[in-house]
């Protein structure tokens, strides 16, 4: 059971900023989708192994070269709001 | 009063120095013009993607072994989700319940007694960027974020509950330091920020079993901020459970400026970091020979090499201890030792001069100009008669500003010693003449009077006259006359 | 045509007259040239192309212009294919009708009523009206077979690992793959050809024979072995959809294969399964858009909290935000054993379905849908309903296997798609299913009248 609560904790963590109607129907839609998954918990996977990858890739490295850079501009190009050669944020707290 | 305990586990944080960061193939050089060792991946623009850099798991292996620690079998990598805006994915790729390493320890000396400290775990992760502001964190109208530092590669090293002192952590970190230093994965410049620490630390009343309530201490950047900081907190926590107070769990930052521990002024944002493997990575299997190969790479380690200089070398553990302090210091000391074999002469020298003149001058070891077969040639110089101690140490400061060999100063400022017995009877007699009455006072039996004589022998030759020839030739001189 | 389909995002047509200059130029200096030269190939708008507008159709990222391109598509780029444009889908390609889509929806070319399902909406609607010959889609949970299926041509999901997924913009990293539309299996395998192959800026990119996939083209598939699980062709499939398909099955076996039903037993979980792995990925993902470095940000905020709220709250639509909400949920403190971890579980034990199924067949096929396209807002306003869409085609990611979708028929107008599933990295027994088909029927040769 998803409870007001939890849809706002979750909210928080996500950084999602809800109404109080986001939150109603965000409650009430997790509720249906959780509700309806709870099938799964009917399946016993005691034994079963999880997957997190479907291919049995290991050990996949890159050598330690240094390639090349962005240029300055490239890479503040697309920022919102930036002071000279700084991405800039509001203040932190 | 009830008695306390101290208990203290340190995480410290270690940047490799790789050539190129974790996931992507950007520089990890230190400074750089803000946001000029970026790409796409670093930034986390929309859809790249991290490839693991091999050095970064050599070195993190090199150093876990030089820790005693185990190398895992399988290992990967998970995301930390968490926002901070010098986070560009804002999740940290890093390890959760598959370190690379763990189950190692280093001994400590305290007091002249060994502990052993358990290294619970060694996991690398990446860094994260910057952020600069105007005056503090708490004052700034805005901040600015700088991502040249984000994905440099980390090793995390997590301590065991096992530190019982703000001394014994202090030790722990120099030893953890010299260690890293040793294996050659990390410069350890503390401030540069490739080294850096949190503490976790509580008290609890001797006797006690169970632990008391801990705070994280963040901002430790030197070896007497950790120190004076715990000192603090000691204080702090036993003031608080002596009045009948509750210590708090909490996140506390050091005030250098204020000599204080503060609680960080976080809002409460329930800390969820939803570990889960990262999908974009695939796990790692760590082959048994790769870890041998990396294993023999290892040089011999700080206590390995401080117990050979007593054993093979007959110095005192205070030399040893010392000498063996940096790799640097010790390689210097031991290709001295190979050219000029007397051990302790060598210690005495960088011990003495060598160190006094680094640490004047602020200069590391390794920019020092004076090379150690030098150093072996100016004891020869020495021992040879070529030069008087007093003359060498005059020498030792020329090879210290210039880097010029011993020999080719000492010819070049004339500064060979006159053992010429002729040469120095003449000055010799010359200051009697000169001072008679501290011949008549030696004569009268006041002992002193000769070390006045002999000064001005050596001042007159310029401290170039071999001084037992001229105590010799005096002292024959002086009584000669009594006759 | 575009009025009235509104398939692309950003069209570039610039860029692909550009293009299409340089290969003549190639073709008057007697070069030789690949098969896809001058070919207009559209690119999703997840996909990041070099100095061109990349949305996701996503407010968030409504001005983003990627510095660097996606290694397909400058694999295509290598091929000589023209872009076209940038094609419109569901925000960050979440949802199964490109009606949640920030910009606008794109409409069904065989009747404008109706969506051209989804994600990858844009990219099927304009090879099937012919804005485009080919396109590339991205398919997590079934992104190009659907759409693939509602508009009438041909979709493939490669193998997961067969192609680079450097620079598509992520939304479940171990389900994501890239793959092409076309109006035949020809131009499919071509399409394959150009973009398969291992990258090094991908770590979970295979490293595998890539096969000259044009040497599946071959009309014969007798003796081949197709299984039919009967989970596919349950009651929730629409009575006309299975008509259709069961055609489809009786022509493939008239063709020489030999077909038997058979049983996938963990079907039913996998819904449920998918939806807790991807919107996991996805929270974490999607973690990124917070208006520092790129995209939307909000407007008056006090402080960088408020500021990553109001960004996210404002820049997310309610699809998007839905699915946060839910990977955030099943991976936090008390819940990640019970739903993530538990998830995971499931996501063997549908994959091992599969693998004994491909003990006994080369081919599996079922529907791609249980119904044709519906109608735009049908299932708005029911997120569980709109999920019930993908039921055919999600187990193939959980898998990581190769599925396709061919026009198979229609139900009162509308097409219906066939899906091919197959083993990890046998496309070419698809292909050459699909080819067979192909050359034994007409269904591909429909084209809207619009």
């Amino acid at each position: 059971m998803v409870t007001r609560e939890d849809v706002e904790h979750v909210a928080l963590l996500g950084r999602l900023e809800l109404t109080e109607e986001e939150k109603e129907i965000y409650t009430r839609q997790l509720n249906d989708i959780l509700g309806h998954f709870q099938a799964l918990q009917r399946l016993d996977t005691g034994n079963i192994q999880p997957t997190a990858h479907v291919l049995p890739l290991k050990n996949v490295y890159r050598e330690d070269w240094v390639g090349q850079h962005m240029p300055r501009e490239d890479a503040l190009a697309n920022c919102p709001d930036r002071d000279e050669n700084y991405f800039k944020v509001p203040k932190i707290v | 009063m009830t008695n306390y305990e101290t208990v203290i586990g340190l995480e410290v944080h270690v940047e490799l120095k790789t050539r190129s960061k974790i996931f992507c193939d950007s520089t990890t050089e230190f400074g750089g013009e803000p946001n000029t060792h970026v790409c796409p991946v670093c930034l986390g623009l929309p859809g790249v993607l991290p490839v693991v850099n091999k050095t970064v798991v050599e070195y993190a292996i090199r150093a876990a072994l030089a820790l005693n620690c185990q190398i895992a079998g399988f290992s990967k990598f998970d995301r930390k989700n968490y926002y901070y805006p010098d986070m560009p994915k804002n999740y940290q790729i890093s390890q959760y319940d598959l370190p690379i390493a763990g189950h190692g320890y280093l001994d400590i000396d305290v007091n002249n007694e060994v502990r052993r400290i358990g290294i619970t775990r060694l996991h690398m992760e990446e860094d994260t960027g910057k952020l600069v502001h105007q005056g503090t964190i708490t004052t700034t109208p805005y901040s600015l974020v700088d991502y040249n530092r984000a994905g440099v590669p980390l090793v995390e090293i997590v301590s065991g509950p096992d530190l019982r002192s703000p001394e014994e952590a202090r030790v722990y970190m120099e030893k953890l330091k010299t260690i890293i230093q040793y294996t050659g994965v990390s410069d350890c410049k503390m401030e540069e920020g490739s080294l850096r620490c949190d503490a976790n630390i509580s008290i609890r009343p001797v006797g006690n079993e169970q632990f008391g309530t801990k705070t994280e201490i963040k901002n430790l950047n030197s070896f007497k901020a950790l120190y004076r900081a715990l000192s603090y907190e000691v204080e702090r926590q036993t003031g608080v459970l002596n009045k009948g107070g509750r210590i708090v769990q909490e996140t506390r930052t050091w005030d250098e400026r204020e000599g204080v521990t503060l609680p960080l002024r976080s809002k409460e944002y329930a800390h969820d970091y939803r570990y889960f493997p990262d999908p974009d990575l695939v796990p790692m299997i760590i082959d048994p020979e790769w870890v041998e190969d990396i294993r023999r790479s290892l040089p011999e380690l700080p206590d390995a090499r401080r117990e050979r200089y007593m054993q093979e070398y007959g110095l005192p553990g205070y030399d040893a201890g010392i000498l063996t302090s940096t790799k640097e210091l010790a390689d210097f000391f031991e290709s001295c030792v190979s050219a000029y074999p007397n051990p302790k002469a060598v210690s005495n020298w960088m011990m003495g001069d060598l160190s006094r003149l680094l640490n004047a001058g602020g200069v590391e070891l390794t920019a020092c100009k004076i090379k150690p077969a030098q150093l072996a040639s100016l004891l020869q110089l020495m021992d040879e008669g070529i030069i008087s101690g007093r003359i060498a140490k005059t020498v030792f400061e020329e090879m210290f500003a210039s880097g010029k060999d011993p020999g080719d100063i000492v010819k070049e400022k004339g500064l060979v010693q006159i053992s010429d017995k002729s040469a120095i009877m003449a000055v010799v007699e010359d200051v009697l003449a000169k001072n008679p009455k501290s011949a008549a006072d030696f004569r009268a039996g006041k002992e002193r009077a000769l070390g006045f004589l002999v000064g001005q022998v050596m001042k007159t030759t310029r401290g170039k006259a071999n001084p037992e020839l001229v105590d010799k030739l005096l002292k024959e001189k002086l009584l000669q006359e009594k006759l | 045509m575009e009025d009235r389909i509104a398939a692309y995002i950003t069209r570039t047509r610039e860029k692909a007259l550009e293009q299409a200059r340089a290969v003549d130029r190639q073709i008057r200096n007697g070069e030789k040239i690949s098969p896809l030269a001058g070919i207009p190939v559209a690119v999703k708008d997840n996909i990041c192309t070099d100095g061109i507008l990349t949305t996701a159709a996503s407010r968030m990222l409504a001005g983003f212009v990627p510095p660097y391109s996606a290694t397909v598509v400058k694999r295509l780029e290598a091929a000589g294919a023209t872009l076209p444009g940038k094609t419109n889908l569901d925000e960050f390609a979440m949802g199964s009708s490109t009606e949640n889509s920030a910009f606008f929806t794109t409409r069904n070319p065989w009747d404008t009523g109706r969506v051209p399902g989804g994600s990858s909406g844009g990219s099927a609607a304009a090879v099937a009206c012919g804005e485009a010959v080919c396109a590339l889609g991205s398919d997590t949970g079934g992104s190009i077979r659907l759409p693939a299926s509602f508009c009438g041509v041909i979709g493939f999901k490669p193998t997961y690992g067969a192609v680079s997924r450097y620079g598509l913009i992520a939304f479940a990293s171990s389900l994501d793959q890239i793959g092409p539309f076309s109006r035949d299996v020809t131009d499919c395998a071509l399409l394959l050809n150009a973009i398969c192959g291992h990258d090094p800026l991908d770590s979970t990119s295979a490293r595998f024979d890539v096969p000259d996939f044009t040497r599946f083209l071959v009309n014969d598939i007798r003796g081949m072995k197709i299984g039919v699980p009967e989970e596919y062709m349950a009651e929730g499939i629409n009575s006309g959809v299975r008509e259709v398909v069961v055609k489809a099955i009786a022509l493939l076996e008239s063709l020489g294969a030999s077909v038997e039903y058979t049983n996938l037993p963990h079907t039913e979980y996998a819904l449920s399964t998918y939806y807790l792995i991807a919107p996991a990925e996805a929270s974490s993902n999607l973690a990124r858009y917070d208006g520092v470095r790129y995209g939307f940000r909000a407007a008056k905020t006090s402080d960088v909290m408020d500021m990553f709220m109001k960004t996210r709250s404002q820049g997310f639509g309610a699809e998007v935000k839905r699915r946060i909400m839910l990977g955030t949920y099943a991976l936090s403190a008390g819940y990640y054993d019970a739903y993530y971890l538990k998830a995971l579980k499931v996501r063997t034990l549908i994959k091992e379905d599969f693998d004994r199924a491909f003990e006994k067949y080369d081919l599996l096929v079922s529907p791609v849908s249980p119904t044709t396209a519906f109608r735009c807002g049908e299932k708005t306003g029911d997120p569980l309903e709109m999920y019930l869409s993908d039921i055919c085609t999600i187990s193939l990611n959980l898998a990581g296997i190769p599925g396709m979708s061919i026009p198979c028929g229609f139900v009162e107008g509308m097409p219906v798609g066939l899906q091919l599933m197959g083993k990890h990295f046998d496309e070419g027994t698809l292909l050459r299913a699909a080819y067979t088909f192909e050359q034994n029927s007409d269904y591909h040769r429909a084209f809207p009248v619009l």
